[in-house]
């Protein structure tokens, strides 16, 4: 499990990889949290293109991120989803509070 | 019927198994030859059952998680995930989309997935005895021999 964090012009990128289960949410939780506690971000995107598993703890990581970004005004943005993984995220009804992007470009931000 | 294989691996309820569990079960069901979208449903509902045995089962103690994985001719695949901690008062109700004792972080969604996930899910629970969480899953394709 990774997470790398980048801000640009309020904007929040978390690059996630590996495995995102039970065991390794609260890391990625802790490191997010802390960043965007600090730079109150417009915009947090959660990237999956480098994630292969993972499970409804991974819906449980990112209703808590909704749930803060609300709290500070922001909005999440789920990017590159791999098909496997949308399918969890289309389960749990998340495409209502997030916003999905295929094709995220982390250079460009869009 | 009788299974023509078998294996059985149990290990301490240390989050630090999920990886190993999901993966072992893998491992042992990729002789049946499954596709990649079936094997990474597989581990996804064996992540669930395991996780909840340690976050719910053994909440603030280490237990022992026990899981007995069997193939049988006809392309079934069998899983037991078994626990002896706290047990679940309710089943109805633990199976329920959204429902869950595990405060902020958890989505309520296991059993929801491991439902997707495999053709049936069976839970027998007895409070202050355990659970056994069974995932029945038959894949297309078919083992080549029984060597
Ligand atoms: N092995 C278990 N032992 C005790 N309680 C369990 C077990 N598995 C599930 N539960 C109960 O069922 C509820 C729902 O489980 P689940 O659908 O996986 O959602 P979550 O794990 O996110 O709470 C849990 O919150 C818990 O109360
Ligand atoms: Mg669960």
């Amino acid at each position: 499990m990774g997470v790398r964090l980048t801000l640009r012009e309020g904007t929040l990128t978390a690059l996630l990889s590996g495995e995102i289960d039970h065991h390794c949410a609260k890391g990625i939780r802790e490191e997010v949290d802390k960043a965007a506690g600090q730079t109150k971000p417009r915009r947090l995107v959660l990237d999956f293109s480098r994630v292969q598993f993972m499970d409804s703890s991974g819906v449980g990581l990112i209703m808590g991120r909704y749930k803060l970004m609300q709290s500070i005004g922001g909005i999440v943005i789920l990017a590159n989803l791999p098909e496997k993984i949308e399918k969890i995220v289309a389960l749990a009804g998340l495409d209502r509070l997030a916003r999905i992007e295929r094709n995220w470009d982390h250079e460009t931000n869009q | 019927m009788k299974p023509i294989n078998e294996m059985n691996v149990s290990f301490f309820s240390r989050s630090s198994n999920e990886g190993f569990a999901r993966a072992a079960v893998a491992a042992f069901a990729a002789q049946l030859d499954p596709t990649v979208d079936e094997l990474s449903e597989i581990k996804t509902a064996v992540s669930e059952a395991v996780t909840n045995c340690i976050v719910h089962a053994y909440r603030d103690t280490i237990g022992i998680i026990y899981i007995k994985a069997q193939i049988y001719e006809d392309g079934r695949l069998v899983i037991r995930v078994r626990d002896k901690g706290c047990g679940i008062e309710n089943v109805e109700q633990a199976m329920e989309p959204m429902f869950t004792t595990g405060g902020e972080e958890r989505s309520g969604l296991g059993f929801t997935v491991m439902q997707n996930f495999m053709d049936r899910v069976r839970v027998l629970s007895h409070v202050g005895k355990g659970t056994v969480v069974t995932l029945y899953r038959t894949l297309e394709s078919r083992p080549v021999g029984n060597d």
